[in-house]
C-alpha cells in the first residue's frame, strides 16, 4: 500500500486545467478566455507546488493521493502516483504553461488557443502522474492532438509531425505488447526493446529523427511548440517505459546517440538564422545532455542530468518566453541580421540573457551544479563523453551570446510606438530571475532532492537486474513476477540485497 | 579575526553586486554618483581588508591563511548516505537490523562510493595577497576615473554591473582555494570582459568583437573545466592545497604537486591552453586588439592591466604542476617566447595608440609565461604587479597623451626625433615581408577562421540544407518554410 498525501492534489491539478479547457473553449472573448486560463494555471500551479510540499513532508519515494476518486470510479490502483522524479517537475510544467499564457501578449491572443493549451496542460500533468504504462502511453498518444489541431487550424502540412508523432506511438503500443510481462531486461526480447528505443529516440527528438522538432518550431505557434517539448515528457516516458525493461545495448544506443544530438544540435544551433530554429536546437542539445546523463550508470552522472533536467526545464522556458515576447513586438526574428532591441526592452534582454547563462550551466545559476554534476560523473564513465558535454556546453554558450547580440544590440531600433514590457511579463521576470539565481545561489537541497531521487532510481534498475538475472538462471522461470515491480517494492528489495551484501561480507 | 577579514574582502564586491543586482531587477533608480560610491566603498573596504590581512601575515609571520566559507554543494557518500537510509527506513517500514548486525555502509565498495562537495575556500598567501591588493587598487582607480569618463553617458549603469562582475570575478579568482571557485570566477571574468567590448552596442564592430572574445574564452574554459574536473578525479578534490602540497610551513610557491608527470603533463596541457586563451597567447592573440573597442577604462583594467594576467596567475597557481614535468615547463616557455617574438614584431606597426599598447602588454604577458616556465616565481609575480600598474596608467593616459605629442610638435615645429629601428639592418625585401606578416597581425585569426571556423560553419550549413529538404520532401510543400518580410511585419506565424 503506498503511502497517502494529505489531499487530492495530483487529481485536481490534472481536473482544473481540464475544465479550464472546457470553459475557455466555450468564451468567444479571447481576453476573458485569457484571464481565466491565467487565474485556473495559478490555481493549478498552487496544486502542484502543494503536492510537492506534502510530498515532501510524507518523506517516501512516492505517494498517491488522498480520497483517490480514480479508484473509487474505476477500481483501479494507483493510476496517479507522485513520486521524487515527478514531484518537482509537476509545478516547473504548471509555471511554465503559466508564464506562457500569462506573457502572451493582447495582440496575439487571436492566434493562440487558451482552450487548447490548457487541455494540454492536464493531459502533460496527468502523464507526469503516471506510472500504469498502457496509461502513459494512451496519454502520450492524446498530447499529440493538441498541436496537431493547431497546425491544421493554421493550414500548415501537419505530415511531418504526424509522421514521427504516429510512428512514435505505433512502435511503443507494439513494444509494449511484444514485451508482455516482462518487467526484467533479461526477460525483454530484441524486437520489443528495438522498438520501444526507437520510440523512445523519435519522441526525444535523437538525430537523425529530430526533423519534427524543428518543423513544430516553424509551423506551429511559439507557445505550443515551447509547451510541446519543455516538459521533456519523452525523457520521462523513457525513463518509465523503456529504462527498466530494455537490456543494456539498447540503453548504451540511446546514451551515444543522445550525446550526438547534444553535440550536433550545439553545432547547429551556432548557424542559425531563424530564432525559433535556433531555440529549437539550443534545446534539442539540452534536452539530449540530459537524456545521456540520465543513463550513466552512477550516482553523480544521474544527479546532474535530473538537476540539469530542471534548470533547463526552467531556463529555456524563460529565454523562450523572451524570444515570444520580442517576436510578438516585431514579428519573426531573423538572427542573420541585427535588432538593437535592448533599448526598448531592456529587461527581456537581461532575462535572455541570464536564463541563457543558466542553460549552459554558467556559475551562479541553477544550471551550473548541474552541468559540474553531469560532467562529473560522465568522466568518471566514459572519459570521452564528459568532454563531449563540456563541447557541447561551449558551443551553446556561443550561440546563446550570438543570439543575444543580434536580438538586443548591434544597430538603435527606431520605432515610434512604446515597446517597453508589461505588467505582466515584468512578474515573469521577476519570478523567473529569483528562480534561476535562487536555484543558483543555494543549489543544495535541490541537488539533495535529486540525488535522492538518482539513488532510489539507481537502486530500481539495480533490483530489476538482479531479480531478472535471478529469473535467467531459474530455467522453468518459477518466481516470474507477475505484476510490474513497483519503486517502493524494488527499494525494500534493494535495501535487503545490500544487507545481504554486507552481512556476506561481514 | 583573520578569518573576519577574509571573508570581509569577498563579501565586499559579492554585496556590491547584490546591490546592482536587486536594484536592476527591481527598476530602481540608482543615480550616478550612488553608484560610484557603492563601487569605491565596496573597493574601500575589500582594500582595507587585504592590507589588515597582509600586515598580520606580516606581523606575524604567517605565510597561508584560509578561510574556509563551508560546503556549497555537498552529495553525500554511501556509507552517510546508507545510514540516513537506514535510519529512515527503519521508521518507515518497522525495519530493525538484527542486534550486532555491522551496517552494509561499511563494506570496502560502500566506502569507495562516489561523492561530490563543492567547497569555497579562499587561501591567502604570497601569491593571492599581492594579487587581491593589486586588484583592488587597480579596479578603484579605474572606478574612479570611470565615474568621470563615463559621466551622463547612458551607457553608465551598464559600465558599472559589468565592472562589479568583473572585480568579483577577480576576486574569486586570486583567492580560490579550490580550482572549482577559480572556475567560477574564471568565468565571471570572461563574461564581463565580453560584455564591456561589445559595450557600445549601437554599432556591430564592437558587438561582432565582443562575440569573438567570448568564443575564444569559452573554448579555453572548456579545457579549463575539463582539467578541473580530472583533476578532482585525480586527487580526490579539487583543493589547491592538496593538489599543490601546500601546508602552513610549505607554501606558495613550493608545494610539490600530488599528481604523477603524466598526468602532470596532461592536467598541465589543459590549464596552458586555458592560460593561453585568457592571456592572449599564440594562436589566441587575435583577441587582445579587438577587445579594445570597448570604453577606456575598462581596456585599460581588463586587458592592460589584470584580466591579461589572469592565465599568468592560473600558472602560478599551478606551478607545481611545471615543476613535476619538465615538457610542460619547456612547453610554457616556448609558449610565451613564440607569442613575445609575435607580440614584439606586431606591436611596432600598430596605428592606433590602443593597439600598440594592447601589444605591448602581449609583450610583457608573455615574458611573465617564460619567467614562469624557466621556474622564476617570484620574478613573474612581481612583473606582473608592475606591469599591470604602468599599463593602466598608459592606457588611461592615452587619449590626452597624443593631444600632449601634438602640442610638442607645434612647439617645437618638427617631428618629434625617433630611434632608427632594428630592422633597418636587414634587406628591403626581408622588411616588407615582416612588415605585412606584423600588419596582418600574423594572420592568426584568419588561420584560425579558414583552419577551423569555415569548415565548422560549412559542414552544418551543409546538415542544415539537407535538413530543411528532407523536412520539405517528407510534408510535401512545394516551398521550404522561410521567414518572409511580410510575415516579419504582420507577424501571421507569432504566438
Amino acid at each position: 500500500m503506498l503511502p497517502e498525501l494529505h489531499f487530492p492534489w495530483l487529481e485536481f491539478s490534472i481536473l482544473l486545467p481540464l475544465i479550464g479547457s472546457v470553459v475557455c473553449g466555450l468564451i468567444q472573448d479571447r481576453g476573458r478566455a485569457q484571464r481565466i486560463a491565467v487565474a485556473l494555471g495559478s490555481v493549478t500551479l498552487f496544486c502542484t507546488l502543494g503536492e510537492w510540499i506534502d510530498f515532501a513532508m510524507v518523506g517516501t519515494f512516492e505517494a498517491h493521493d488522498h480520497w483517490d476518486v480514480l479508484q473509487m470510479l474505476f477500481g483501479r490502483d494507483n493510476i496517479f502516483v507522485i513520486d521524487e522524479l515527478s514531484a518537482p517537475l509537476l509545478p516547473l510544467t504548471s509555471l511554465l504553461y503559466l508564464m506562457t499564457m500569462l506573457s502572451t501578449l493582447r495582440t496575439k491572443i487571436g492566434r493562440f488557443s487558451f482552450g487548447l493549451t490548457l487541455l494540454s496542460q492536464s493531459i502533460v500533468l496527468a502523464t507526469l502522474s503516471c506510472h500504469d504504462p498502457w496509461v502513459m502511453i494512451a496519454l502520450l498518444s492524446l498530447a499529440v492532438v493538441p498541436p496537431w489541431i493547431e497546425l491544421h487550424r493554421r493550414g500548415a502540412s501537419t505530415r511531418v509531425f504526424l509522421l514521427h508523432m504516429g510512428l512514435f506511438i505505433v512502435l511503443l503500443i507494439f513494444g509494449r505488447l511484444l514485451l508482455g510481462e516482462s518487467d526484467t531486461p533479461e526477460e525483454a526480447s530484441g524486437i520489443a526493446s528495438a522498438l520501444l528505443t526507437i520510440a523512445a529516440l523519435l519522441r526525444a527528438g535523437v538525430v537523425p529523427v529530430h526533423c519534427w522538432m524543428t518543423d513544430l518550431f516553424e509551423k506551429a505557434s511559439f507557445g505550443t511548440a515551447l509547451l510541446f517539448v519543455a516538459p521533456m515528457t519523452g525523457a520521462y516516458a523513457v525513463m518509465h517505459l523503456v529504462f527498466p525493461v530494455v537490456p543494456g545495448w539498447a540503453m548504451r544506443s540511446i546514451a551515444v546517440l543522445s550525446l550526438i544530438t547534444a553535440v550536433y544540435s550545439a553545432g547547429m544551433a551556432t548557424i542559425q538564422v531563424d530564432a525559433r530554429r535556433f531555440f529549437c536546437y539550443l534545446f534539442l542539445s539540452n534536452s539530449s545532455l540530459v537524456l545521456s546523463g540520465l543513463e550513466l550508470v552512477n550516482e553523480i552522472g544521474m544527479t546532474g542530468a535530473l538537476c540539469v533536467w530542471i534548470s533547463v526545464g526552467l531556463s529555456l522556458g524563460g529565454f523562450a518566453l523572451t524570444i515570444r515576447s520580442v517576436e510578438a513586438r516585431i514579428g519573426r526574428l531573423r538572427l542573420d541580421r541585427y535588432h538593437g532591441m535592448y533599448e526598448h526592452t531592456p529587461t527581456l534582454a537581461g532575462l535572455f540573457l541570464l536564463t541563457g547563462l543558466a542553460s549552459i550551466g554558467f556559475p551562479g545559476t541553477i544550471g551550473f551544479i548541474g552541468m559540474e554534476l553531469l560532467v562529473e560523473g560522465a568522466v568518471d564513465v566514459y572519459p570521452l563523453v564528459g568532454f563531449a558535454v563540456v563541447l557541447a556546453a561551449a558551443l551553446n554558450s556561443i550561440s546563446v551570446l550570438r543570439g543575444y547580440f543580434r536580438i538586443f544590440t548591434g544597430q538603435r531600433f527606431t520605432t515610434s510606438v512604446m515597446l517597453r514590457s508589461r505588467a505582466a511579463e515584468r512578474l515573469a521576470v521577476v519570478v523567473l530571475t529569483i528562480l534561476v539565481l535562487g536555484g543558483g545561489l543555494w543549489p543544495q537541497p535541490g541537488v539533495a532532492s535529486r540525488h535522492h531521487a538518482a539513488v532510489e532510481l539507481m537502486k530500481m534498475r539495480h533490483v530489476q537486474q538482479s531479480v531478472g538475472a535471478a529469473v535467467a538462471d531459474d530455467g522453468a522461470g518459477k518466481e516470474r513476477l507477475t505484476e510490474p515491480l513497483l519503486p517502493a517494492k524494488a527499494a525494500s528489495m534493494s535495501h535487503q540485497a545490500l544487507k545481504t551484501d554486507a552481512s556476506e561480507e561481514k | 579575526m583573520l578569518i573576519f577579514f577574509g571573508q570581509l574582502v569577498v563579501i565586499a564586491p559579492v554585496l556590491l553586486l547584490a546591490v546592482f543586482g536587486v536594484t536592476t531587477l527591481f527598476r530602481i533608480n540608482m543615480t550616478e554618483r550612488a553608484m560610484a560610491r557603492c563601487t569605491e566603498g565596496a573597493i574601500v573596504v575589500g582594500l582595507c581588508s587585504a592590507l589588515i590581512i597582509l600586515s598580520v601575515m606580516l606581523a606575524t609571520d604567517r605565510r597561508l591563511v584560509t578561510v574556509p566559507v563551508g560546503e556549497w554543494v555537498r552529495i553525500p557518500d554511501h556509507a552517510e548516505a546508507h545510514a540516513a537510509d537506514e535510519s529512515h527506513d527503519t521508521s518507515d517500514h518497522g525495519h530493525e537490523a538484527a542486534p550486532g548486525e555491522e551496517p552494509a555502509t561499511t563494506s570496502p565498495a560502500a566506502a569507495k562510493s562516489p561523492h561530490f562537495h563543492f567547497r569555497l575556500k579562499f587561501l591567502f598567501d604570497r601569491l593571492s595577497v599581492p594579487f587581491v591588493i593589486m586588484t583592488y587598487v587597480l579596479c578603484g582607480v579605474i572606478s574612479a576615473f570611470a565615474s568621470r569618463y563615463l559621466h551622463r553617458d547612458e551607457g553608465f549603469h551598464r559600465f558599472f554591473i559589468y565592472f562589479s562582475f568583473f572585480l568579483l570575478g577577480m576576486i574569486l579568482s586570486s583567492l580560490a582555494g579550490t580550482i572549482e571557485t577559480l572556475f567560477f570566477g574564471w568565468e565571471l571574468v570572461g563574461l564581463s570582459s565580453a560584455l564591456l567590448v561589445a559595450f557600445f552596442h549601437d554599432r556591430q564592430s564592437p558587438v561582432t568583437n565582443g562575440l569573438r572574445v567570448w568564443s575564444v574564452y569559452r573554448i579555453a574554459d572548456a579545457s579549463f573545466l575539463v582539467a578541473a574536473i580530472t583533476l578532482h578525479h585525480l586527487s580526490g578534490s579539487g583543493d589547491f592545497a592538496g593538489l599543490t602540497g601546500i601546508t602552513d610551513q610549505l607554501t606558495w610557491p613550493s608545494g610539490k604537486a600530488a599528481i604523477s608527470e603524466g598526468a602532470a603533463l596532461f592536467v598541465g596541457c589543459l590549464l596552458l591552453f586555458a592560460a593561453a586563451g585568457k592571456s592572449a597567447l599564440v594562436p589566441f592573440s587575435g583577441w587582445l586588439p579587438r577587445a579594445m573597442e570597448g570604453p577606456t577604462p575598462s581596456s585599460a583594467v581588463f586587458y592592460g592591466a589584470l584580466s591579461v594576467h589572469l592565465g599568468a596567475f592560473l600558472l602560478l597557481r599551478v606551478s607545481p604542476l611545471l615543476d613535476e614535468s619538465l615538457v610542460l615547463s619547456i612547453l610554457a616557455t616556448v609558449l610565451g617566447a613564440v607569442t613575445c617574438l609575435f607580440a614584439a614584431m606586431t606591436a611596432r606597426v600598430q596605428t592606433d595608440i590602443k593597439s600598440g599598447l594592447a601589444f605591448a602588454s602581449l609583450i610583457q604577458v608573455s615574458i611573465i609565461v617564460v619567467e614562469i616556465g624557466l621556474g622564476f616565481r617570484y620574478i613573474a609575480l612581481i612583473h606582473i604587479i608592475g606591469h599591470a600598474c604602468l599599463r593602466t596608467l598608459q592606457l588611461v593616459r592615452a587619449p590626452s597623451l597624443l593631444r600632449d605629442y601634438n602640442s610638442m610638435i607645434n612647439a617645437i615645429g618638427d617631428y618629434l626625433p625617433e630611434s632608427r629601428p632594428v630592422s633597418q639592418t636587414v634587406s628591403q625585401s626581408v622588411r616588407t615581408g615582416l612588415y605585412r606578416l606584423a600588419f596582418e597581425r600574423g594572420n592568426l585569426d584568419a588561420m584560425l577562421d579558414a583552419w577551423f571556423v569555415a569548415p565548422f560553419v560549412q559542414i552544418f550549413k551543409w546538415s542544415d540544407r539537407m535538413e530543411r529538404a528532407w523536412t520539405q520532401w517528407l510534408s510535401g510543400e512545394t516551398q521550404p518554410v522561410t521567414v518572409t518580410e511580410e510575415e516579419n511585419g504582420n507577424g501571421s506565424t507569432s504566438g
